[in-house]
């Protein structure tokens, strides 16, 4: 086939877009990098921040991971990251598991309890007394119970065990199994990939963990990660800083980067296991 | 099991004795027991808030708890408040118009992109442009917050200092009331205009390719083809994600513009959430935030439901 001149320019046109819109993704985040290495003695050379610094250094990361309050704020977001992703899956496949069996009587009726949630809520101040009256304010598991179960992730899950051969189960049934055994042994490992998408979609929420920490944690011990480095952002914007060696904003993006650092770096070998949950997510439930 | 359970089912059925259902369903009893927690759990924490609904019906007191506290007079008296104040205008109308924004923006780029990567012909290149795009969705609200500060800073930012270079004078973007609404809706295209377009790329691939040759063969160009065949075979999943966000217009994303707004703009960004949280939250008048809650609950579910009901005309319903 021959190209025309109208081809290729359409094609060229194509890859100018493309190429522009993966620039906009990834130059802000180079530039946040930039500036967090970037030393004072560049700074003032430059009368401020460029994008590309000729001299680099690691003090901000320095000065960033010295401060009291940062490893503590890191055990508490790995913690909320490590326990809740346990407690959101073992909770969700409890419910998403017998539901998706079509012969369980009340499924249709206990489906439709759950899904007008995702239609109608107390809104935030009625669930903040129920979280408050249950006692669990100011601890770490006010950060995982009151969000422990996503409705969307309920009906992705259950999509998924729907499409399993029940034949499968069946057999293991004949045998003696238990219904337990059935989950256990015969289900879970064949849903690996999808456990994996939605325990990452949970544990991604938990280490971005701010609204809960917002509403319902108000001692600063317990204060994740993200609601730390807020409280950095925060601070004035002068780069003049006489007592500091660095600057407010060098420091400010040394905390942005290493924040988002572990979602960056995991993120590219997992990509694929997330777009696949998307489009389990449209599957309607 | 299918025949085994079919002549269950039906023997229920002819003789509907309550002793052979209640067999059956004992015969469940391991399924409702993994029930149970989970049940537990949604009765807890998304059914109670739902009577606790009813102190926007009372001026609640923390030390009366919801039944000791006395009822409301007259009974609408915090709708009353909110609806005569003028911040009622105010909060629908930034709510709304937040929302809007985001929905156009939200939902037509993405597909423009999908249908780009659809034409690249390199393979290579399109996985990278996907990789990229997709990375800022699972980058929290308070890291672009210092990504944008990093950009828009009166006093350090990389705008700023090209505008200074260039003879101007720096523009305190984040703290200006006309620059805030497009950073909020700049700022989520951002997050989300790669990840938007996995759903439609999904749409695209599931085209049947001999409309494709069809096309050819009539003389189609490329552009024609994307006119004739991408966009027809996109348009169900375009139009129920559309009113699927629509139906969630009031959702103009609290995250969002509470990390991202400062008292300078509240008279553009505050939305009814980041109100509802101050009042409620930080000067404790819960009857009247959980009124202004109810409020926009109710509008919501009918949003919902009115834009799934317009959803079944396409297609099935949402869910």
């Amino acid at each position: 086939m021959v190209r025309g001149i109208n081809d290729r320019f359409f094609d060229g046109l194509v890859y100018l877009v493309l190429a522009a819109v993966g620039l906009a993704a990834l130059f802000p985040v180079l530039y946040v990098v930039s500036v967090s290495l970037t030393p004072f003695s560049e700074v003032l050379k430059n009368g401020g921040y460029v994008v590309i610094p000729t001299v680099l250094t690691f003090d901000a990361y320095r000065e960033f991971l010295s401060r009291p309050e940062i490893p503590r704020a890191l055990m508490v977001t790995i913690t909320i990251t490590v326990v809740g992703t346990i407690v959101n899956l073992v909770l969700t496949t409890l419910i998403a598991y017998p539901l998706s069996k079509r012969y369980l009587p009340g499924r249709h009726t206990l489906l439709l309890l759950i899904v007008f949630t995702l239609l109608f809520n107390g809104g935030i101040i009625p669930t903040y007394l129920v979280v408050k009256q249950t006692g669990i304010l100011n601890t770490i598991w006010a950060m995982i119970i009151p969000n422990a179960i996503w409705t969307t992730n309920v009906l992705i899950m259950k999509t998924f065990f729907e499409q399993l051969p029940e034949e499968l189960f069946e057999s293991a049934r004949i045998d003696g199994a238990s219904e337990w055994r059935v989950l256990w042994q015969i289900t879970l490992p064949l849903s690996v990939p999808m456990f994996l998408t939605v325990g990452l979609f949970y544990a991604v929420s938990h280490w971005n963990e701010f609204y809960q920490a917002l509403l319902y944690v108000t001692d600063r011990n317990l204060q994740p990660l993200q609601m730390v480095i807020r409280g950095i952002l925060r601070q004035s914007q002068q780069i003049e800083n006489p007592e500091n060696l660095v600057p407010t904003p060098t420091l400010q993006m040394a905390a942005v980067v290493l924040a988002s650092l572990p979602v960056i770096i995991v993120y590219p070998f997992l990509q694929r296991h997330f777009t696949k949950g998307v489009l389990l997510g449209s599957i309607k439930g | 099991m299918q025949p085994e359970l079919t002549a269950e089912l039906s023997t229920i059925g002819q003789r509907s004795s309550f002793r052979r259902t209640w067999a059956y369903v004992w015969k469940q009893r391991t399924l409702y027991l993994m029930l149970l927690l989970p049940l537990a759990w949604y009765a807890i924490f998304r059914y109670l808030p739902l009577y606790g609904l009813v102190i926007a019906f009372k001026d609640f007191n923390p030390l009366d708890g919801i039944l000791g506290s006395p009822w409301a007079d007259p009974w609408y008296k915090h709708f009353r408040t909110f609806f005569s104040s003028p911040v009622f205008g105010q909060l629908l109308a930034n709510t709304i118009i937040i929302s809007t924004l985001k929905i156009i923006f939200g939902t037509v780029p993405p597909l423009v992109l999908a249908l780009l990567l659809n034409e690249c012909r390199a393979a290579w290149f399109r996985r990278i442009i996907q990789t990229l795009s997709y990375m800022p969705h699972f980058l929290s609200w308070v890291i672009i917050y210092g990504i944008l500060l990093a950009l828009l800073s009166q006093t350090s930012g990389l705008i700023n200092r090209w505008i200074v270079e260039a003879g101007g004078r720096p523009i305190p973007f984040l703290t200006s009331p006309s620059y805030f609404r497009q950073i909020v809706v700049l700022s989520d295209v951002w997050q989300n205009l790669g990840w938007g377009a996995i759903i439609y790329l999904a749409a695209i691939s599931g085209i049947d390719p001999t409309l494709y040759d069809a096309g050819r063969v009539d003389g189609a160009g490329r552009l024609a083809l994307i006119r004739h065949v991408t966009l027809p075979g996109v348009r169900n999943v375009f139009i129920l994600l559309l009113l699927l966000r629509i139906g969630y217009i009031l959702d103009a994303g609290f995250e969002q513009i509470y990390i991202l707004y400062n008292p300078q703009v509240y008279r553009v960004a505050d939305i009814l959430d980041t109100w509802v949280f101050r009042t409620g939250l930080e000067q404790q008048n819960y009857s009247l935030a959980a009124a202004v809650g109810l409020f926009k609950s109710l509008i919501g579910m009918a949003m919902v439901l009115m834009a799934n009901r317009l959803a079944k005309r396409w297609e099935g319903s949402i869910w």
